[in-house]
């Protein structure tokens, strides 16, 4: 995309790291094949957006001037990114007034470590108890932590992290805790488990619930009020016992330094309330400038995100509250990859989002392909745009991602704040194949310099166009072509390809235009 | 201190510094703010109207009362559930509570175990919001600290007519002073729910599954 001009230096700041899990993961096309041969999964997933869908339309029409309020939300994120050093610095001074302790990670790795030595800190682990680790010894037994649903600490995989310093983290989301006792990735930005039907949900508690904690209900049904109470009682224990809470934030405040949780089941308000400490991990793109802000926002994002006036439950804390809730308080403020995003004049408007998913329920590619195959934990249209800026374009997952759309630009309709993703879809393309010249071209890549080399003459088009005319005369009748030879054939595998025509339209108009010459 | 600090803030500036996007920030008007009805109104009895419907639609059981007859609407209220045992904030007018029969325990620092064996719980609210069916807690002290309207199952608040606002914007404003003084907030439309299981709204998972809100005149 379009560099913003600069004098001083060239160089770029640095991507995101790309964590384990998605690392080496093939291209989006060979993702998606499984998953598209999937009945339950297209079933499931067409059932879901599809009710989300009808519920987003149903709410966004009862308000009188929803446009003007999607320029409102814009507009809030811009003047946010346009100075974020200056609202960052904002945020900063007014957490620590509030006696909240503000750490910066420049990524992933430098984010998991900050977290896992705030959490062995406050359970009192030893403290080289990493290096003890890695010697394969200790004496400290681990501990535990409860987790607020949050796509930061998914991005920068803090679940693993911890595990591997022997703390277990407990997702006390509901459609998190489905994934993460089923083992399992999230395929959604909202709810990570819509690929999972009721019946799939009943027998993951069934079978994983007693591994980790209170078992499921003896004879408990598919029927989701059994579900949703099996799920309490598992958490239950957890809750009360927490003594450290992990969340993320939907927004950040900086004149106020308050930081915002919207959620539906309380286990929001049990992780930011019941514990001692509590640590948020918060992208750098979350800060909103002013609290007035938030007056647009709280009306975008449920109405986007769950199809609902309001969400049940929405936490705004300000630091550490004297005598309620945690009084260790920590944000831990993450860059990994987001700088590099906003210094593409273009491409920074991913870094307005929301996170309300709303652009993945209206995509038809998402729809049939799924969460998974984007190879991120931010899947359909905003993933497709945000991962390749995220992470760069270099592996075959990332590069594939801005084809990942038919560019019908619903999402662009649906976006809340305006991000115009189509746009930066083919942007991101330009940039892809910009990438891939020199060396040895693609078939793709041969064709159409040939073709440009055709069309550069009239000539030259209109040899090949009679050596068409003549070829066209071993079709006989037939007006279409269903197999092509290789490499042709990669296209008719889906299609049928026109057989050429008897005539092109130049010699055509000739003929039945043109005076004869005498 | 913090390198990666610096670090950081270096490459905002690095990505923003004469790129053309440092323009000054260009605060617009809250949108979607109508002005609040004077109290006493049919207009703002119209919004109180609304206020009731918006939040019963989210499964919260409502009830509007004169307030001599709150006490008794309370008492109700808590025997409909069946609470025995019923924690309060240390600031709740006494008053609210003299027509029940149940054991009130006032919150003076009640562990987390001993909320989880109380039944229910009373409270005031500070802010209402008519279009979305809301209550905000800002935890004073008719309202008490967050875990006390978290942890008990039952949720019976009371709010003032004069407390509720037409909308979000507007709420936001009300709220801004007790965010300043470092108030926690909560904002509350309806009991506990989930969409988590193919996209349906179920009412009742970690928090209280049953929100009950008195509106009282005045």
């Amino acid at each position: 995309m379009k560099k913003a001009a600069r004098s001083t230096a060239p160089e770029r700041n640095p991507v995101g790291i790309t964590t384990p899990t998605y690392l080496g993961m093939p291209k989006f096309p060979k993702l998606a094949a499984p998953e598209l041969r999937n009945p339950v999964l297209r079933h499931n997933l067409q059932m879901a957006t599809h009710t989300i869908r009808d519920k987003r339309a149903q709410v966004v029409g009862e308000v009188d001037d929803w446009e003007a309020l999607r320029v409102d939300g814009a507009r809030s994120k811009d003047a946010a990114l346009n100075n974020l050093d200056e609202h960052l610095e904002e945020l900063e001074r007014n957490l620590q007034k509030a006696g909240a302790t503000v750490h910066w990670a420049r990524d992933a790795e430098e984010a998991c470590s900050i977290v896992v030595e705030l959490v062995q800190e406050s359970l009192g682990a030893p403290a080289k108890y990493s290096e003890e680790r890695s010697g394969g010894e200790t004496s400290w037994g681990g501990g535990e932590v409860v987790k607020v649903k949050s796509m930061a600490t998914q991005e920068i995989e803090l679940n693993e992290a911890l595990e591997a310093a022997g703390i277990s983290a407990w997702e006390t989301d509901l459609a998190e805790l489905i994934v993460q006792l089923g083992h399992d990735r999230p395929s959604h930005i909202l709810v990570p488990a819509i690929h999972r039907n009721r019946s799939q949900i009943r027998e993951i508690f069934d079978r994983e619930m007693g591994k980790v904690g209170r078992p499921a209900p003896d004879g408990m049904t598919d029927e989701p009020a059994q579900l949703a109470e099996a799920a309490r009682q598992h958490l239950r224990e957890k809750f009360l016992r927490a003594r450290v809470a992990i969340s993320g934030a939907n927004f950040a405040v900086a004149d106020t330094g308050t930081l915002v949780v919207l959620e539906s089941e309380g286990n929001g308000r049990m992780c930011l309330t019941l514990p001692e400490t509590l640590i948020s991990v918060v992208g750098i793109e979350k800060v909103v400038p002013t609290w007035d802000d938030l007056g647009t926002f709280m009306q975008l994002l449920p109405r986007s995100s769950t199809g609902e006036r309001m969400n049940p439950y929405t936490t705004m804390w300000t630091g550490a509250t004297p005598d309620d809730g945690p009084q260790d308080v920590h944000v831990v403020l993450l860059d990994n990859g987001r700088t590099r995003v906003l210094e593409d004049e273009l491409g920074r408007q991913a870094l307005r989002c929301i996170r309300c998913s709303a652009c993945l329920n209206v995509c038809p590619v998402y729809e049939r392909a799924g969460g998974h195959a984007y190879g991120s934990v931010y899947p359909g249209p905003i993933g497709a745009v945000l991962t390749p800026q995220l992470r760069g374009t270099a592996s075959p997952i990332d590069e594939s991602l801005p084809y990942a759309s038919s560019l019908c630009g619903a999402c662009f309709d649906a976006c809340p704040v305006r991000i115009d993703i189509p746009r930066m879809l083919v942007e991101l393309r330009s940039q892809v194949v910009d990438q891939h010249r020199g060396g040895v071209p693609s078939a793709e890549a041969a064709g159409m310099r040939a073709a440009s080399w055709v069309f550069g003459n009239h000539k030259r088009l209109e040899g090949v166009q009679a050596g068409a005319a003549a070829a066209s005369r071993l079709f006989g009748k037939r007006t279409s072509i269903s197999q092509l030879p290789w490499p042709a054939s990669a296209w008719t595998q889906a299609r049928n390809a026109p057989t050429p025509p008897k005539e092109s339209f130049r010699s055509w108009w000739r003929r039945t235009h043109e005076e004869p010459r005498s | 201190m913090s390198t990666a600090r610096e670090e950081i803030l270096g490459r905002i500036r690095h990505a923003l510094d004469g790129s053309g996007a440092r323009t000054a920030d260009t605060a617009a008007g809250p949108v979607g703010m109508t002005g609040a009805p004077t109290p006493g109104s049919t207009a703002h009895d119209a919004m109180v109207e609304r206020f009731v419907e918006v939040t019963a639609d989210y499964r919260a059981v409502v009830q509007r009362c004169g307030p001599e007859q709150l006490a008794a609407h309370v008492a109700a209220a808590l025997q409909a559930y069946g609470a025995g045992r019923v924690v309060i904030p240390p600031g709740l007018e006494q008053d609210w509570l003299s027509a029940s029969e149940a054991e009130f325990v006032i919150d003076d620092d009640v562990s987390t175990e001993g909320l989880d064996r109380c039944d229910a719980v009373v409270t005031a609210a500070s802010v209402g919001i008519a279009e979305t069916g809301t209550i905000v807690l800002d935890h004073t002290a008719d309202q008490g600290r967050r875990a006390l309207t978290l942890v008990p199952d039952v949720h019976v608040c009371v709010i003032r007519e004069s407390q509720v606002t037409p909308d979000v914007p507007g709420a936001i404003r009300l709220l801004r002073p007790a965010i300043e003084a470092h108030r926690a907030l909560t904002w509350i439309s309806g009991p506990s729910a989930t969409s988590d299981i193919e996209l349906n709204r179920i009412e009742g998972v970690h928090g209280p599954r049953h929100l009950h809100v008195i509106v009282v005149a005045g």
